[in-house]
């Protein structure tokens, strides 16, 4: 477990560190100034030369690269030129919103998918099964903003259950906010859910025409038990697998609904970050969630060895 | 009364007849053996009496467990026989266990289900159980997962499920199948014996006339969903009196005629075609830490051989002796960590895959498998083909399609079954069009893994004379590996006894077969189930129990 555990590692870190060439090299090749764009059209060349200086423009290509992810790795993302403070304070100051709405997403997408996934697989050509397959079908097909403006004309405007965008801030109490990510997080995780539900289904069917099925069932246990008791469990593994590639998704996901909800979360950070040209807080964000995904699917891998005692190496 | 009885049962699956009038009885402490060929519905009759048949499946006349009436139970009413009065051991052990519970929680599961026992009493019986299938505590906790286990151990622990609450009835659906012969016969006398100590019902689900005759104390044997013959053991197989049942035995001791193989004339002046010389092959042991591995495994060890041409080589030993790593270094599928391989007088270690080519044409495979090697949406023609691309000049999709006539017409199929796709081809046929693959490209040595042990008696036996008949014909030399001794007997010259890696016996395999001087050789012999062998023990049997 050990080894695999560190081998994963190794890979995760090769990932981050391909990951940032990428990123840097992409920023690179995008026309703009960042200086010019930051001092406006009637900024003397002068001026624009001076914070090209400041904010290192001028240094050889390796060297700014390098010096970027050494700053990284000692937690030191660089300065926000347009906001003037440093990203990372940036940073924590939006996750605060995005983490937990990322969160709430994933526990909704599970909490959702695997039950409907599971009652379909039992009740599979029936009435159950096949309505349910009719609406992830559906919910495959509808784009998740067109989803969340549905979400906000009924439940905000016409229910009025719920804030139709904004976030109050965590100081205003917990419900407040919790509140406010409600109908975010369900427009994310409805859609990735109606996918999982489908993954879950497949899995399960074919995890109960196995031959330990019978088994378990020629030990005089009924069906639902054995759904429970011996399917479950060996079907996860293909559906972690999904769990973790939806994660990033989510993430993603977060971008086009914090701009539906006017949530000040990472998302938004990072649409405003490209269109001020502040390279050096897209850079970070971009990292940022490379760093999460790769953490997630290592999760994923522990979670593999937790299900699936093949994948535990003996000590 | 009878434990189980089987009256007039008829059986349909979304409207297709399975079974007809399907008639059987099995006293208590009473083996039954229950004979047949694949599809003859052997199978369904016990999912039947389990009431584990598939959704669409509609049965009637009459089955009666210790006057119970089976088939009007209701889904509560068999889940208390299930596992408790009536125990089901399946045909593969590999996959009849859940991978990821322990061998503990999957015994103790039936056993705390009917008893409403605690864990640690269901526990205790089920470490009983499982010492008493032969599975020791000390070696074999119960915190053991099944992919820690060998075929033949997980076998056990099946069998362990089944007997845990000392069942009146076990139906054994050819549960030795899978397993070499060595483990066969440990498995069938544990089930000998459960049955002796608990006067329990043993249905034994089975192909194979010489396991049932060495078991079985009636016979019912099943032909088209229907029963053929059915009685007394000894007599039913000795006299043969339906047709069905002497085909059968026939069939299964089968032996094709073969001439003198010219081959077996030792040529001395030419090389021998293929030249094994102390060929090793290590697998790297597995990490146990970040700085520390496992000692590496030896799957092959300094093994030396070779075969003339025209020559049959077999090669058997036990599942996990290596046979299998040793024919795919032979087939240049996986390179020897030492020795050599030369082929027609040519070195092949170390070649890159086109250097090899020419080699590859004139060394061809046939798998175990006929259903799993061959692309189920490719036609034919397609697919026998295949080997083709190794020819040199590549050949015009006229020549193509002659030389795949040339092939099916050699292996007795016709020019017309080049457009259909392989599942319109019975098992057997199947196995010819996997020949015929081989053949396509004149092989000089055809390599066969098991080419056999998936066909039903039978079609075995036709099997069995095309490849005699290719070999006397073409003068193709094999190299036919396998754990039957009926099959190393019925086409090979001479014979390799593998143990462990290495080759521990070697001989003509009249020789070998009849007096074999190793240890491993003789344990292979004495388990191989052999049909006049087992009805003469058991003749000798009843008559020490009348006199």
């Amino acid at each position: 477990m050990i080894v695999y555990l560190a081998k994963r590692l190794g890979i995760g870190l090769m990932t981050l560190l391909l990951a940032s060439a990428a990123v840097f090299a992409v920023m690179e090749i995008l026309p703009g100034d960042p200086a010019q764009l930051m001092l406006g059209m009637n900024a003397s060349p002068d001026a624009i030369e001076a914070l090209r200086q400041q904010m290192g423009l001028n240094d050889p290509l390796v060297w700014r690269y390098l010096s970027w992810i050494g700053g990284l790795i000692v937690g030191d993302f660089g300065r926000s030129v347009t906001y003037s403070s440093p990203v990372l304070d940036l940073i924590a100051e939006r996750a605060v919103v995005s983490l937990p709405l990322a969160l709430m997403s994933l526990a909704l997408l599970v909490a959702i998918a695997i039950p409907v996934g599971i009652f379909a697989a039992a009740r599979r050509g029936r009435f159950g099964d096949v309505s349910v397959m009719s609406i992830t079908q559906l919910g495959v097909a509808v784009p998740n903003f067109w989803f969340a403006l549905l979400l906000v004309y009924v439940f905000a405007v016409w229910l009025r259950l719920v804030p139709s965008g904004g976030f109050p801030g965590w100081n205003a109490g917990l419900w407040p906010g919790v509140k406010a990510l409600l109908l975010p997080s369900i427009a994310l995780a409805l859609p990735q859910a109606a996918i999982l539900a489908r993954v879950t289904r497949g899995a399960m069917l074919e995890v109960l025409g196995e031959d330990y099925i019978r088994t378990a069932r020629a030990k005089g246990m009924p069906r639902n038990v054995v759904l429970w008791r011996h399917a479950l469990r060996n079907a996860m593994i293909p559906v972690l697998t999904i769990i973790g590639m939806q994660f990033a998704f989510l993430l993603a996901g977060t971008l086009i609904i914090e701009n539906v909800f006017y949530l000040p979360g990472l998302g938004r950070l990072l649409f405003q970050a490209i269109t001020q040209r502040d390279l050096i807080v897209v850079e970070g964000l971009i990292m940022l969630l490379v760093a999460s995904v790769i953490v997630v699917n290592l999760v994923v891998d522990l979670a593999y060895g937790v299900v699936d005692p093949r994948l535990r190496t003996r000590q | 009364m009878s434990l189980l009885e089987i009256e007039n049962l008829r059986l349909s699956i979304g409207g297709t007849p399975i079974l007809n009038d399907v008639d059987l009885s099995i006293g208590a402490g009473e083996v039954l053996g229950l004979v047949g060929e694949s599809g003859s519905g052997k199978s369904m009759t016990a999912l039947t009496v389990m009431q584990l048949l598939p959704q669409a499946a509609r049965a009637s006349g009459r089955v009666s467990f210790d006057g119970f009436d089976i088939l009007s139970a209701n889904e509560w009413q068999m889940n208390q026989l299930r596992g408790d009065d009536i125990g089901m051991v399946f045909q593969e052990p590999m996959t009849a266990l859940n991978p990821v519970k322990t061998i503990g929680e999957q015994v103790a599961e039936g056993i705390r289900w009917h008893t409403g026992a605690n864990r640690r009493d269901a526990e205790d019986r089920a470490r009983k159980m499982l010492e008493r299938v032969g599975l020791p505590q000390h070696l074999f906790p119960l915190s053991r997962y099944p992919h820690e286990l060998s075929g033949g151990q997980r076998q056990r622990v099946v069998i362990a499920i089944a007997c845990a609450l000392n069942p009146k009835l076990l139906i054994a659906d050819e549960p030795t199948t899978a397993l070499d012969v060595v483990l066969q016969k440990q498995i069938l006398e544990l089930l000998r014996d459960l049955v002796d100590e608990n006067r329990m019902g043993l249905l034994l689900i089975s192909h194979d006339l010489a396991v049932v005759a060495d078991m079985a104390d009636r016979v019912t044997i099943m032909r088209n969903g229907m029963v053929a013959e059915a009685g007394e053991t000894v007599a039913t197989l000795s006299e043969q009196k339906h047709p069905y049942t002497r085909q059968l035995a026939q069939a299964s001791v089968h032996v094709p005629a073969r001439a003198e193989a010219p081959a077996s004339r030792p040529r001395t002046d030419r090389p021998p075609l293929l030249e094994v010389t102390g060929v090793t092959r290590d697998y790297p042991g597995r990490w146990t830490s970040l700085f520390s591995r496992e000692k590496p495994f030896r799957a092959v060890d300094d093994v030396s051989f070779s075969i003339r041409e025209g020559q049959s080589v077999a090669l058997v030993g036990r599942s996990g002796c290596g046979k299998s790593t040793l024919a795919r270094i032979v087939l240049a599928l996986d390179r020897p960590t030492a020795g050599s391989i030369r082929f027609r007088g040519e070195e092949l270690t170390g070649l890159s895959e086109v250097a090899l080519k020419p080699a590859r044409r004139d060394m061809q495979v046939v798998f175990q498998d006929p259903y799993g090697s061959f692309n189920p949406r490719h036609r034919v023609e397609r697919l026998v083909a295949e080997p083709l691309h190794l020819a040199d000049p590549a050949p015009s999709t006229e020549e193509r399609r002659e030389l795949v006539a040339r092939a099916l017409a050699e292996v007795g199929l016709a020019r017309g079954d080049m457009d259909k796709y392989p599942h319109e081809f019975s098992g057997g046929q199947r196995q010819r069009l996997s020949i015929a693959r081989a053949l396509i490209t004149r092989p000089k040595l055809i390599v066969c893994d098991e080419p056999v042990s998936a066909l039903d008696v039978s079609i075995r036996a036709q099997v069995l004379d095309l490849f005699a008949d290719l070999n006397q014909r073409l003068g193709v030399a094999y190299l036919f590996i396998t754990h039957d001794l009926t099959v190393a007997r019925a086409i090979t010259d001479d014979v390799l006894v593998m143990h462990e890696g290495r080759i521990v016996e070697r001989g003509a395999t009249d020789e070998v077969l009849a007096r074999p001087s190793s240890e491993a050789g003789r344990l292979l012999v004495e388990a191989a189930p052999d049909l006049d062998r087992a009805l003469a023990a058991r003749r000798a049997r009843l008559a020490a129990a009348t006199a």
